[in-house]
């Protein structure tokens, strides 16, 4: 399957080539917006970039395979991401992931809901170690989690 | 007196917003700014003992003065949002809450350096500040502060905003400008330094976030009174961020030289539950560990800190019960710096991994009589020894953990 931006992506692309006096300065911007059209960047997608930006595919990969961020997988549609890190760890976040595993029905992190739906891993510091323990869902952050909030979380979502 | 610089704004409704900034003597010192020299302003920041607030508190006027003034090639400054370093909260708060701040500072920075493409690279999971300073630049746009010209003063000033993608390394200055210019985000040796071969090899200067929003008050109000808070050696203020085991962590913007005790005891209204105090990352997760005993009785200086054997860092204050287990605490930065590690240099990619293996398997039961030997000499093997001090910023909580916290890992260690 081959990939393109579509017409209001490659609008913005244009506009953030003018930002910079190199190319290649817009690697990561072109990845995010690859990412955003399609959930996750696939190897396609990164040729596609790669043509773009004038580098081959290999470098892209080189690249975008470095930050954690970047999807090269498909995942569930909601991602939920607990911190690990100390003040969270102080605060509960043990729980928490162990409380979601059960409640999402995922028996390893990095895996799956069994339908496909949810993502769970635990990732490092999100920069809100006052309100821990602390996640994010997408682009969401939530804080000063509890069981409670988990569950009208997960409630919320369709 | 009032001490509150960086956070004087973030009560008022709306704060965030040009119009709540403008009504607070916002952007109304850009003309006196443009008629000043550009050497004069260095000469201001320099005078008010500014120091980087981003965690290795190099002076911000000296580092100004490096880049060299006759180079033809552009210059560029780069905001350093990327806040990254564990129990670090602050930079967040002054992007969400007073963006403003944040641009006029880097007006005044890139007008005293010559710079007319400024960036601010702000890490990938800060979604909401990210839109929130892309609106306020706009807003600026459209009011003249920024683009081609800026209030007729001939002066170009560009703001671009770069999304990192997830890596606490992307934070170290060089990996930034390396993941800026669309590569991986890896330490570059130096030097060269970047005030000299920066972004894209010119001329740059990276500063935090912290240090850019303290210009406006600087040029506001003169050097003297940025003097007037703080100590003799480390005037003006700084923002902590209290996490752990308190009961009203948060942001907490006080003088230099304010003590701990009270910063964790009253403003952050003291250990949660009754409980006892046991230790203080006093600067983030990467600088050494206070007993309680010295947490009480220093102060909130880059010199008194030093003194104590520990560094003012970031100002991410990680507060720790009488219930840590500190051998866990411990395993859980190991665990940090060995995920974070680029991998470029042997003794951080093997070093990290190896401590966050042995302290792993202390915790699970299976201590060994010589592991605390081995970590020290893992520590001794990775310090200073290394592109970057990513591989120092575990090495001197292996060491200071292990001094002052000896009979716990002890007791894991079966002989
Ligand atoms: C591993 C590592 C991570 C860092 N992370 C950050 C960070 O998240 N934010 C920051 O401002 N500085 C960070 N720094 C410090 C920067 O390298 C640099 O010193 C700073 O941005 C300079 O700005 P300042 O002088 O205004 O503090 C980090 C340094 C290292 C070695
Ligand atoms: S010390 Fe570690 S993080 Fe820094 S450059 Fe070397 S391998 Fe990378
Ligand atoms: S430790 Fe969890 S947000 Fe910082």
């Amino acid at each position: 399957m081959s990939f393109t931006f579509n017409d209001e992506n490659k609008k913005k692309f244009d506009a953030i080539l003018a930002r910079y006096p190199e190319k290649q300065a817009a690697m990561l911007p072109a990845l995010w917006l690859a990412q955003e059209q399609n959930e996750w960047i696939s190897p396609e997608a990164m040729e596609y970039v790669a043509s773009l930006l004038g580098l081959t595919p290999a470098k892209v990969y080189e690249v975008a395979s470095f930050y954690t961020m970047f999807n090269l997988e498909p995942i569930g549609k909601y991602h939920f991401q607990v911190c690990r890190t100390l003040s969270c760890q102080l605060c509960g976040s043990e729980d928490i992931t162990k409380y979601l595993k059960e409640k999402l029905g995922i028996q390893k992190l990095g895996d799956k809901s069994q339908d496909g739906r949810f993502t769970l891993s635990e990732v490092e510091c999100l920069g809100s170690c006052g309100t821990a323990p602390m996640l994010q869902l997408n682009d969401d952050y939530h804080e000063d989690l509890t069981p409670q909030k988990l569950d009208e979380l997960i409630a919320s979502l369709k | 007196m009032d001490t509150k610089i960086l956070t004087k704004n973030f009560g008022l409704k709306d704060s965030h917003l040009l119009s709540v900034y403008e009504s607070t003597g916002g952007y109304q010192n850009l003309k006196k700014l443009f008629g000043m020299q550009p050497g004069d302003v260095i000469e201001e920041v320099k005078k008010s003992g500014l120091r980087g607030r981003g965690g290795a508190g190099f002076p911000t006027g000296l580092k100004w003065s490096f880049v060299p003034k006759d180079s033809p090639k552009p210059k560029y400054l780069c905001v350093n949002a990327d806040e990254s370093e564990p129990g670090t909260f602050k930079d967040r708060y002054l992007l969400e809450l007073d963006p403003h701040r944040l641009i006029e500072g880097m007006i005044i920075c890139s007008y005293a350096i010559d710079c007319h493409n400024a960036y601010v690279y702000i890490r990938g999971e800060f979604v909401y500040p990210k839109v929130q300073l892309e609106k306020a630049i706009e807003e600026a746009y459209q009011k003249g502060y920024l683009g081609k010209n800026i209030l007729g003063s001939g002066f170009d000033l560009e703001i671009t905003v770069h999304r990192g993608a997830g890596a606490y390394i992307c934070g170290e200055e060089t990996a930034l400008l390396n993941s800026l210019e669309g590569k991986r985000g890896q330490p570059r040796l130096k030097p060269p330094f970047p005030a000299v071969v920066g972004l894209f090899a010119c001329p740059t200067v990276v500063n935090n976030v912290e240090t850019i929003s303290a210009l406006p008050y600087v040029l506001e109000n003169g050097a003297d009174a940025y003097r007037q808070f703080g100590t003799e050696k480390s005037p003006g203020t700084k923002m902590f961020s209290v996490s752990g085991h308190v009961n009203r962590p948060g942001n907490f913007e006080i003088p230099l030289g304010y003590p701990l005790k009270k910063l964790i005891m009253e403003d952050a209204g003291g250990i949660k539950d009754g409980k006892a105090l046991k230790a203080v990352i006093p600067g983030g997760s990467s600088v050494p560990v206070l007993t309680a005993e010295e947490a009480m009785d220093v102060n909130l200086d880059y010199e008194s800190l030093q003194e104590k054997g520990t560094m003012l860092g970031s100002g991410g204050v990680i507060v720790m019960d009488e219930t840590t287990c500190m051998v866990k605490a411990l395993t859980n930065l190991a665990h940090f710096y060995s995920h974070e590690s680029c991998g470029q240099c042997s003794p951080c990619r093997e070093g990290t991994g190896w401590a966050h293996k042995i302290l792993q398997r202390m915790l699970g039961g299976e201590g060994r009589a010589n592991d605390i030997d081995e970590l020290n000499r893992i520590a001794d093997n990775m310090a200073g020894k290394t592109i970057c001090v990513l591989a120092d910023a575990l090495a001197m909580p292996i060491w200071s953990y292990l001094k002052k916290f000896r009979s716990e890992f002890e007791a894991l260690c079966r002989s």
